[in-house]
C-alpha cells in the first residue's frame, strides 16, 4: 500500500515492547503508517542503513529521515502531530515524565532482563533487584508524585504510561515461564491496578499480541539463554553482559524492552 | 539575571554530569546556590530530594527536584526560554536527543571500560571507543558543533568527553584523541573549550586528574564481583 498523506513508515517487530510504544502513540493520535516486520536474528539491510549506530527496531522513517531510540520516536512524534498529546504540558511535569522513563528503561527493564536470562541464585538476587525498582515507583504512585492518578499521565494515558506499561505485560509473561512474581498485587497494588487499567485501554488491546503467542516466544528464548548460559562462565545478570553476549540474548533483551 | 535564590543546584566539583548542568545554567545567565555534595558522606538533603539514586546533580526550582542532567537541562531550556539549548525543529530535536543519548550509552561505557581494563581487555575497549570517536568525527563534518553554528544540547551533553576524556588518557595511559584520526572531532574539543561558558567553568586540571587516579586506584584495588 502506498505511503499516506503522514508519510510514515516503522519497523519494528511483532514481540517488542519498543515497536508497541511507537505502534500504541501512532494509533492514539489516529496516524497511518506502513509496518515493515523485521526479524531480529535476520536484520533487513534497511534497517542497517537506517540505524547504523544500534541496528534496532524500532525505527521511524518520516519524510525518508530515520529517527531512533523508542523514546526519541515518541516525543518526535509529540512534537511534530500536536493532537492528542503524550506529553504534560507544565516543564515539571515534563521532567518528571523524561526521568520516570530513563528509569524504566536504564533501571527497571534491565533488571526485569537479568531476572529472565538468569536463574538460581542469580535469578532470586535478580528479582530481588526488580522488587527494589517496582517498590519506588509504588511509593510515587502512593504518596509521591503520580499520587491518586488513574494513569501517569493524569486521566488519560500519557508518554510514561505507554513506556512502562508496553513492557510490563511480559511481567506476566514472566512469572508464568519462569515462576517468579514479579509484580505481586499485594506488594505493588496500585502499580497493579494502573497495570490493569492500561492493558483495558482499546487501543492497547489492539496492540500487545495475543498473550500465548507472548507465552510461547518467551519460552523459546528463555530455552535458548538457558542452554546459552550453560557454556558460558559469567552470568548474565548485568545489562552490560546481556548486550555483549550473544544475538539470540540481545533478541530477547530487544523484545523483552529490556535495553 | 534570572533565577537567583529559587535556583539550587547539588552538585560534585569533579562531575561532568554535574558540569553540564551548570554549563547550561551559564548559557542562561541563571543565578544559582551551588551546593558541594562530598559523595562519601551525602548530606540529608540531598537524600531528601532524590532519593532514588541519592545522586548529583540535583536542581531544586521553587524548593522542587529535578534529577539526570539530560532531563534537567531539558527543563531548564523550557523554563528560561532565551538563548535555546535544544532546536525548535521537531527532527533536528530527534538528532540531538540522539547524540545525547549515543554519549551516555555508547560513549561513556566505552571510556569507562578502557579507563579500568587491563592487557587484552584494553586493546579491545579501546577498539570500542575509537569506533565511537569515528561516528562522532563523522557527524561533525563541515560543522563547527554538533549543534551546528553555536553549541547546543549534545554539545553540552558530549562536552565531558572535550575535559575529562583528555583526563583518563593521562590517568589510565592510553591514547585515542588522534586529530590525524578524528580531524572534526580534535577540532571541535578545540572550539567547545573555547566558549566562554565552557572555558570558565571546568574543574581544575591537576586536581582532576589526581582525583580520577584515586578513583582509579580504589576501583582496580577493589575485590572483582
Amino acid at each position: 500500500m502506498e505511503n499516506t498523506l503522514a508519510g510514515i513508515k516503522l519497523f519494528g517487530s511483532w514481540a517488542s515492547s519498543y515497536t508497541h510504544r511507537v505502534q500504541l502513540v501512532l494509533k492514539l493520535k489516529g496516524l497511518d503508517f506502513e509496518y515493515v516486520e523485521e526479524e531480529l536474528t535476520n536484520k533487513s539491510p534497511s534497517l542497517l542503513l537506517y540505524n547504523p549506530v544500534y541496528k534496532k527496531v524500532p525505527v521511524l522513517l518520516h519524510l525518508d529521515r530515520p529517527i531512533v531510540e523508542s523514546v526519541i520516536i515518541l516525543q518526535y512524534i509529540d512534537e511534530t502531530w500536536t493532537d492528542r498529546p503524550i506529553m504534560p504540558a507544565d516543564p515539571y511535569e515534563r521532567a518528571l515524565a523524561r526521568f520516570w522513563c530513563y528509569f524504566a528503561d536504564d533501571k527497571l527493564g534491565p533488571a526485569v532482563g537479568a531476572v529472565f536470562g538468569s536463574a538460581g541464585e542469580d535469578q532470586k538476587a535478580a528479582v530481588a533487584q526488580v522488587h527494589e525498582n517496582l517498590k519506588l515507583v509504588e511509593t510515587e504512585l502512593r504518596e509521591g508524585a503520580f499520587k491518586g492518578r488513574r494513569f501517569f499521565g493524569g486521566d488519560a494515558i500519557g508518554i510514561l504510561d505507554i513506556v512502562l506499561g508496553c513492557g510490563s505485560y511480559w511481567l506476566a509473561v514472566f512469572d508464568e515461564v519462569m515462576e517468579v512474581k514479579l509484580v505481586d498485587p499485594e506488594a505493588f497494588p496500585l502499580f497493579h491496578a494502573w497495570l490493569r487499567e492500561f492493558e483495558e485501554q482499546e487501543e492497547v488491546k489492539e496492540i500487545i499480541p495475543a498473550i500465548d503467542r507472548l507465552l510461547e516466544y518467551a519460552r523459546g528464548i528463555r530455552q535458548m539463554m538457558l542452554g546459552l548460559k550453560d557454556a558460558s562462565t559469567t552470568p548474565a545478570t548485568t545489562a552490560a553482559t546481556t548486550t555483549t553476549t550473544t544475538d539470540n540474548s540481545s533478541v530477547v533483551v530487544e523484545s523483552a524492552g529490556s535495553v | 539575571m534570572v533565577g537567583g535564590r529559587e535556583v539550587k543546584l547539588f552538585g560534585m566539583w569533579a562531575s561532568p554530569a554535574v558540569r553540564r548542568v551548570e554549563w547550561a545554567l551559564k548559557l542562561k545567565g541563571i543565578e544559582y546556590e551551588y551546593i558541594e555534595e562530598d559523595i562519601s558522606n551525602k548530606s540529608t538533603d540531598l537524600v531528601k530530594y532524590n532519593p532514588i539514586n541519592k545522586q548529583v546533580p540535583v536542581l531544586l526550582h521553587h524548593g522542587k527536584p529535578i534529577i539526570e542532567s539530560l532531563v534537567i537541562i531539558e527543563y531548564i531550556d523550557e523554563v528560561w526560554k532565551h538563548n535555546p539549548i535544544l532546536p525548535k525543529d521537531p527532527y533536528e530535536r530527534a538528532m540531538a536527543r540522539f547524540w545525547a543519548t549515543y554519549s551516555e550509552d555508547k560513549c561513556r561505557s566505552a571510556a569507562r571500560e578502557v579507563f579500568f581494563a587491563e592487557g587484552e581487555k584494553r586493546v579491545k575497549a579501546i577498539k570500542c571507543l575509537e569506533e565511537t570517536l569515528r561516528a562522532l568525527d563523522e557527524e561533525l563534518q563541515g560543522k563547527k558543533f554538533f549543534g551546528g553554528e553555536n553549541i547546543g544540547f549534545s554539545d553540552l551533553v558530549l562536552g565531558w568527553m572535550a575535559f575529562w576524556l583528555g583526563v583518563s588518557e593521562e590517568v589510565a595511559s592510553f591514547e585515542v584523541l588522534d586529530p590525524n584520526k578524528f580531524p572534526w572531532f580534535t577540532s571541535w574539543i578545540d572550539s567547545f573549550l573555547k566558549v566562554p561558558a565552557i572555558k570558565e567553568n571546568l574543574p581544575p586540571r591537576d586536581k582532576t586528574v589526581e582525583f580520577f587516579h584515586s578513583y582509579r586506584r580504589l576501583h582496580l584495588a577493589a575485590p572483582k564481583c
